[in-house]
This record gives C-alpha cells, structure tokens and sequence, in this order.
C-alpha cells in the first residue's frame, strides 16, 4: 500500500501537552519541530517547506521560520480552524510533486489553556460576522450544538448515542498515558453531565488544553532514507462550505467532508471499507457522528446507530481516535495535527496498549471552523 | 433580560447599513437578486446562487419557521449572566436563514419547524436587533 505514493509522513512528534504554564507558542513548536524531526532522522536543515497556521502572529509563518532560523524556499500559512493541518498534507504532497521542495515541516502550537485565551470576547461585529455575535451563542460549540439538534430532529439521533463517542474515546485515553483526562466514565455521567449548549452537555465537548505537535513530510527519495519506514501519503482532499454556522448548508450534513472524502478515497483507490484504523475530529461528539455519515462509513442519519455498543472503542469492530481523541487526550485549539500523528504512530506500530494489530491503512479527518472545512488524508504503509 | 451591547461593537459598512437602519424602523429588509429572484440574506453586493450583481432591497415579512436551536447554558462575556437563553436559526418564508433568539416563550414548546414572527428589540444604545416570538 503505498509504493507509488510521491511522499510520506516520516517523523511525527508531540510537545509539552496538557498545561505548559511559561511556555511560549514558540517553544512548543520548537520543542514538537525538533522532536519530529529527531523521528525522521532529519535535521533542521534539511527542511526546506514550512507549513503552519495559528492566530498568534500576524504571519505566524514569518515568525516561526525566523524564530527557528530556516529559510523556507516554500511556504503555506492555510488556516482553515482545526483542519488545517490535514491540508497541509495535501499542499504539501502537490508542492512535492511539482518539484518545489523535498521536506515539509508542519508545526502548530498552543498556550489557550494557559493563556484562558478562548472566548474572550470584545471583538467588533464585522464585515459578514455582523449577524450573529449580538445574540451571545457561544462558540464554537453554540453551532455544534445547532447541527446537533438539527440532526437529532431529522434523524433520531438520541442523546445516549452521542454520549457512546464520549465514552469509546475514553477508553482510548486510558491506555494513553499522554491523555488529559483518562478517568473512566459511563453514558449517564455524560447525560449527568452539565448542559453547555443543549444538546451537548460538558462531556460531549473536547478539552481546552495547551500543546502542539509536529509532522515532517518528505518526498518519496527522501523518505526512503528516513529513521523509519514511511508512512506513506496515499490520498487526500479538501472542501470548505461556509464560515458562519447560518450559512452551513445542511446542518444535518457535513458536506465538506463529503467533499474531501470523496475526493482522497478516489485517489488512493481505497474505499471506506478498506480503512483500519480511523482518526476522526472530536470537537464535540457530534462532529464524529457527522464525519461518519460523510465519509461514508455508514448511511447518512445513521451514525448514531453505527458508534451504538460501544463498536468504536478498544477491542471494537471500528478503533477510531485511538489516542483518546479531543474529547480525552488533549485539544489545544486547533487540533488538526494530533490526527496525523496518531495515524502515523499506529501505521508504524508504535502505539503500545491501544496498538491496532495490524493496520496497514488510516484515515486522517479533520473539521474546522463551524463544521465549515474539512481535509481527509489516507495513509498506507509498505 | 438580554444585555445591553454596546454600539461601538457594531461596525456596520456602506452594505449593511440599510439593514440596520432598517431595524430601527421596524422593518425587516433583506435582499432580492435581480436575475435569478432569490432571496438573499445578510446584505452584499454578488448574488451567492447566481453570482449576478445587481440586487434589490426588499423588506421581509417577518414570518418564518425555527430551522434550529439551542439553549445556550453557558454563554461569554456580557452573555455570560444571561443564560439560559434560546438561540436559533430561523427560516423566513422568503428562503433565506438568519440567526436570532426565540424570547418569550418557555423552553419546553420551542421546537424545530414551530412558525415565528419577528419582533424588534432595543438591545442598546441605537441598537435595534430583530429576536423571534412563537406565533400562537
């Protein structure tokens, strides 16, 4: 599975995760950079692409390459909320194909636990984002809470099978040791749970944690003089629909995801079918239910039914978000990035307790914004 | 009570003003392209359906159905001390969503596909917001 692939995943790497109080966003970065690409085999001066996205900077980009002293002959700064990072694999991969530069460093980092950055609030209605800060929805999970019971309403989506994505994914988090919150909890501790945004109660809702993580991707010569056996990039895709949850087509439906999954199954020649391990944006439980249905690895409207019996979690028919995910493990902000290292950990064979004997596909997807965007990456190994 | 937002907030731009001004009257204006008849709504200058651009204001009846909701319980900022509170996004006859709350009505009978009807607020200062009621 792989062998024509043009480029891989060849070092993967978290920083500090959790609280990282006196970190800066730098030295997360740095921290998860260097480690990276310690996994590769590589060095910092071997990287000549720079992908990143944060709203620390002005040009975050700029920033980072200085602070870390490259000169990147490439350089993207997509930042489409969570996703971003899964489509930076795919800019990355065409800019490898295209001859413009051999190894990609992809870096986020965050301080918003420590920073209490989120939801500070104060900022002025603008532009097209005058209709509907004034009616006080907290975001973003007021919109996840919409889609939620949007979906509930068309399809009897129930609050219990919401709360047995919660659950599966602790359990995933308890062989973590890395995971935030590995306490093991039940369905009526979700439903007992306090409401944030009915229908999602405080349970349904990924952490606010501090971190960041680093991806290095190389071309296909590279990689094959990498530490480790490549992870190689076999698809990928990218859609984004809206940017305000009012404008989201169908609540009911992701149809970005149905976009980028489309979009990677048919270049890597896979079907949903073929995927053994599968990584999955947690924002909130909802999001997973949504990305499901839009993969295609059940009907649309039934994916409250398909995570029912706890079939995602550990020893389950379906391993997904095998790290404990954004609900259990960590979530700084963007979480986008911690999908693709856990994919490449389980590929590789790496991951200990929660290993999935066996994988030799994995799926990468994350969501951004309001269910706005969405990138699929498909990995495959020799 | 719904609280008092500054009107420093909003910066509302030579596209949107006729919007807000309207509210201040009593009126509910939304957009009409010109070429494919679509309603459109918020206020800009491209028709998102048919990329036309030319579109015409026209003052919505104020009638619409709750397409979805929320009962927000944690809330941020002046928001904060609100909760709980019911925020929606509402389908006016004319075919366009935009988001708003449903007030005066008590949690229980708010539901998905209910009709409703506009009804305009002083939030603040020069501040008119259009928030929805169930029709009874």
């Amino acid at each position: 599975m792989g062998s024509s692939a043009r480029a891989a995943i060849v070092g993967v790497a978290e920083s500090d995760l959790g609280r990282t109080p006196g970190k800066t966003v730098l030295q997360l970065q740095h921290q998860a950079a260097r480690a990276a690409l310690d996994d590769a085999g590589f060095t910092f001066e071997d990287v000549d692409a720079l992908f990143c996205a944060g709203n620390w900077a002005w040009s975050p980009n700029l920033m980072l390459a200085e602070y870390l002293g490259i000169r990147p002959r490439y350089t993207d700064t997509t930042n489409i909320g969570g996703s971003s990072f899964e489509a930076h694999i795919g800019h990355a991969v065409a800019g490898i194909e295209a001859g413009l530069f051999e190894v990609a460093l992809i870096a986020y980092g965050s301080t918003q636990r420590s920073d209490r950055s989120r939801n500070r609030g104060g900022h002025t209605f603008r532009l097209t984002e005058q209709f509907e800060p004034a009616y006080g929805l907290p975001t973003p999970v007021g919109a996840y809470a919409l889609a939620a019971m949007r979906h509930m309403f068309e399809y009897g989506t129930t609050s219990e099978q919401l709360a047995e994505v919660a659950v599966a994914t602790r359990k995933w988090a308890m062989l973590n040791e890395k995971a935030f919150m590995r306490d093991p909890i039940t369905i009526e501790d979700v439903l007992n749970s306090r409401w944030i945004a009915e229908p999602l109660h405080l349970l349904d809702c990924c952490l606010v944690t501090d971190g960041g993580g680093a991806v290095v991707v190389a071309s296909a010569e590279r990689a094959r003089h990498a530490r480790k056996p490549p992870v190689w990039i076999i698809g990928h895709g990218e859609a984004h629909t809206h940017n305000s949850i009012t404008n989201m087509p169908d609540l009911a439906t992701h149809q970005a995801a149905m976009l980028s999954g489309r979009a990677a199954f048919a270049m890597a020649g896979l079907t949903p079918a073929d995927i053994d391990v599968v990584e999955i944006y947690d924002s909130f439980t909802i999001t997973v239910l949504l990305t499901l249905e839009a993969l295609g690895f059940c009907e649309r409207g039934e994916g409250g039914a398909f995570v029912s019996g706890q079939r995602t979690a550990p020893g389950g028919p379906f391993p997904m978000n095998t790290n404990g995910g954004g609900l259990s493990y960590c979530h700084p902000g963007m979480y986008g990035i911690f999908l693709l290292i856990e994919a490449t950990r389980q590929l590789r064979g790496e991951c200990g307790p929660r290993q999935v004997e066996g994988a030799r596909t994995a799926l990468a997807h994350g969501t951004g914004g309001v269910l706005s965007s969405a990138a699929t990456v498909l990995l495959g190994k020799d | 009570m719904p609280a008092q937002i500054p009107a420093s907030l909003f910066q509302q731009d030579s596209e949107t003003r006729p919007y807000w001004e309207g509210l201040a009257q009593s009126e509910l204006r939304i957009q009409r392209c010109d070429a494919c008849s679509r309603a459109v709504f918020y206020p800009r200058s491209i028709c998102p359906h048919c990329h036309a651009d030319q579109l015409s204001w026209i003052v919505a009846s104020g009638r619409g159905t709750i397409y979805s909701y929320t009962v927000a319980h944690q809330a941020f900022g002046m928001f904060a001390d609100e909760t709980p509170f019911i925020v929606a996004i509402i389908e006016l006859e004319e075919g366009v969503r935009m988001m708003s709350r449903i007030i005066d009505a008590p949690r229980e009978r708010v539901a998905i596909g209910l009709p409703v009807q506009v009804t305009f607020e002083t939030v603040g200062e020069n501040i008119t917001l259009p928030y929805f009621r169930l029709l009874s």
